[in-house]
């Protein structure tokens, strides 16, 4: 297991007191392993995912451990922190778009970046223009201006990057979001290629949108009010989900080709609650529809099947009573 | 390219002619009669003496014409360098402006380019240190806000009347003739100072401020999230974002170099400092048609070739704008 995330906590300071957006999470990724982690806005998905490379002013490191590659990664430390960026870490940004600066040529820029990380840019050029190539971009890209070219090529050029140094993990948060269909799936394909080609070790994808991580992503991790729901791999979160938070996500999804009178279109009723002072107990309880007494209490976050873990009493209680025997309960450490 | 510059130069050429078509016309306007005016210096009783003496000056100035002729007359003056002569001095406009641009310009250049300099770095250093923003924004905004004429009061008040380390006004002692010898230079810095230093606290104060403001802004854009989170180091975020935020400035100095040439007319009045600022204030008290339009087609010409500067330097520093020249938009 190339990433270990061991019960982390990410804490907002405000005015109001400490948002707590990311509380208590535990899971790992293995090496060539693509995870998909998806859940509402406002779940802790980005918080966590920028949170393992860059703790922004607000953003304090409240509890817990990341180890990567088997060495701790001081996440909370913003001077030991720096070493890791791009060598271990690395991060292609929501904003990936607007993330050069517009008066650098992208070449001079990157020069620039590496030469202030210690890295000679001639030794690496080679391999630079190599993945130019591979992406799409013309070979004069490092010669041009970030305004010259368009969004979709600036965020390749972007994703080249931020990947350059062969980081061990990582990030892409909100990539496709912004794209076109057709522009996603090219993009979606290019984090695969990036992971065959070992160019990154392990990744994760951070979006809302299920169906193209359906498409990419080995494993998927759903993030409900700053926990963890539920992690299993893509096929089985797809087609056989057992968190209701989980299910009311994919049933929200529109199918192509079916009309809005013969299927309405249903979302999630409610809203997920403010983590400045979280519920007691299961956070989806309140617009759960098979919530019952025991959800008071937390769910513990279990491997109900193999490789199928889920934070819910209810499918606890459904796997127990057609296994007929206990499932081991917190066998997903 | 070519394209561009062959669209900037004829913006260029129709604004001014428009501007210079303005600034014939704005004295014209003006109530009253400089012929008047100047005939009042003298005391003549008899009325057929005044009249006489009238229709004689107003042919000698040429107002004596319609005023499409004087239009025509004015133009045909401007082609051939010609503003015709100051009723105020009884000297020609070119002559009269020549003695008083030295002025300005030591005046001026070095406190907005001093200014410029020193505000800029200050600015940028307190974006990213907070004692010393709690300094130098309030620090700044006071010299910024406060009127020139106030600050120059209580400078010429303090420092000149009350410790009587600098002469209040005047632009070198009346005793030693204007030359180039130690004497007039030495008393020419001493009156210097003060305009100096009124006119570059005001300006220092707002280049800080937008110094400060602009570095903030570029600190807090994607590039720089985006190169912190990827671990450069805060000297290259730094050099990025300032250098980026100095770009809106640059045309800004570019602007204030522009209307050097028609010198700080608060300041100058203040201290009476002999310089193109004063002389407005003297034109326009006199109705002095032809120095006022001479003056003002300084400031006109001035303004068209900094902006025609600022053009050109900024395709060589902002990249972006080298897109509008090949006609795409971003």
């Amino acid at each position: 297991m190339s990433v270990k995330i061991d019960n982390l906590q990410i804490y907002y300071t405000t005015l109001r007191g400490e948002v707590k957006a990311v509380d208590g999470v535990t899971f790992s990724i293995g090496d060539g392993e693509i995870m998909g982690l998806a859940g509402e806005s406002g779940c802790g998905k980005s918080t966590l995912g920028n949170g393992l490379i860059y703790l922004e002013g607000r953003m304090r490191h409240a509890g817990g451990h990341v180890t990567l590659d088997g060495k701790e990664l001081p996440i909370g430390d913003a001077k030991a922190m720096e070493q890791h960026r791009l060598r271990s870490v690395s991060i292609i940004p929501q904003y990936a778009m607007s993330a050069l600066n517009p008066t650098r040529k992208i070449g001079r820029m990157t020069a620039d970046l590496l030469k202030s990380r210690g890295v000679d840019y001639k030794s690496v050029l080679e391999e630079f223009r190599r993945r130019v190539a591979l992406v799409g971009l013309p070979a004069d890209v490092l010669e041009r201006y970030p305004f010259e070219l368009s969004g979709g090529m600036r965020q390749r050029a972007t994703m080249v990057i931020s990947t350059l140094l062969n980081p061990s993990l990582l990030i892409g948060d909100e990539v496709t979001s912004a794209l076109d269909v057709s522009t996603q799936r090219a993009v979606g394909e290019m984090f695969m290629e990036f992971r065959d080609r070992g160019y990154v070790k392990s990744t994760i994808v951070i979006t809302h949108d299920l169906s193209i991580l359906a498409q990419i992503a080995d494993t998927i991790l759903i993030m409900y009010a700053g926990k963890l729901a539920e992690k299993a791999d893509a096929q089985t979160i797809v087609n056989n989900p057992l968190h209701p938070y989980t299910q009311q996500l994919l049933a929200s999804l529109p199918e192509v080709g079916l009309r809005y009178d013969e299927a309405p279109l249903v979302g999630i009723p409610g809203r997920p609650p403010s983590l400045l002072d979280p519920p007691k107990g299961c956070r989806f309880r309140d617009r759960c529809p098979v919530a019952f007494e025991q959800c008071t209490a937390e769910p513990p976050f279990v491997e109900l099947h193999p490789g199928h873990q889920v934070a819910c009493w209810k499918a606890i209680q459904d796997a127990q009573s057609f296994n007929e025997e206990p499932a081991a309960q917190g066998a997903g450490r | 390219m070519r394209r561009y510059f062959f669209k900037k130069i004829v913006t260029y050429i129709v604004t001014f002619f428009v501007a210079t078509t303005i600034d014939w016309a704005i004295p014209h306007l003006m109530p009253g009669n400089p012929v008047e005016i100047y005939l009042g210096r003298f005391n003549i009783s008899s009325n057929t003496q005044y009249l006489a003496l009238q229709k004689t000056i107003s042919e000698a100035f040429g107002v004596n014409v319609p005023l499409w002729r004087q239009y025509l007359d004015f133009w045909n003056g401007v082609l051939h360098w010609n503003f015709g002569v100051s009723f105020y001095a009884t000297a020609p406009v070119t002559h009269v402006i020549a003695q008083a641009v030295p002025y300005t310009l030591a005046l001026l250049i070095p406190a907005i380019v001093l200014s410029y300099v020193l505000g800029n770095r200050i600015g940028a250093m307190a974006a990213r240190r907070k004692v010393l923003d709690n300094v130098v924004l309030p620090i700044g905004y006071l010299f910024q806000a406060a009127p020139f004429a106030w600050l120059a009061l209580a400078l010429s008040y303090f420092l000149a009347v009350r410790l009587r380390w600098f002469p209040p006004s005047l632009g070198s002692d009346p005793g030693i003739g204007v030359g180039w010898n130690w004497a007039f230079i030495w008393s020419a810095i001493r009156h210097w100072f003060l305009p100096f230093l009124s006119v570059f606290l005001v300006s220092f104060g707002g280049w800080a401020i937008g110094m400060r403001n602009l570095v903030i802004y570029e600190l807090e854009t994607d590039y720089a999230r985006y190169l912190r989170s990827l671990g450069a180091s805060q000297r290259l975020v730094r050099r990025y974002a300032y250098r980026n935020a100095v770009l809106p400035q640059l045309s800004g100095l570019a602007l204030a170099l522009g209307v050097v040439v028609g010198g700080n007319i608060v300041t100058e009045v203040v201290f009476q400092y002999p310089g193109l600022g004063h002389l407005i204030f003297l034109a326009i008290s006199d109705e002095d048609f032809f120095l006022l339009q001479g003056i003002f087609l300084f400031i006109i010409i001035g303004v068209l070739v900094a902006n025609f500067i600022i053009d050109i330097a900024y395709v060589l520093i902002d990249p972006r704008t080298r897109l509008s020249m090949t006609g795409a938009t971003a």
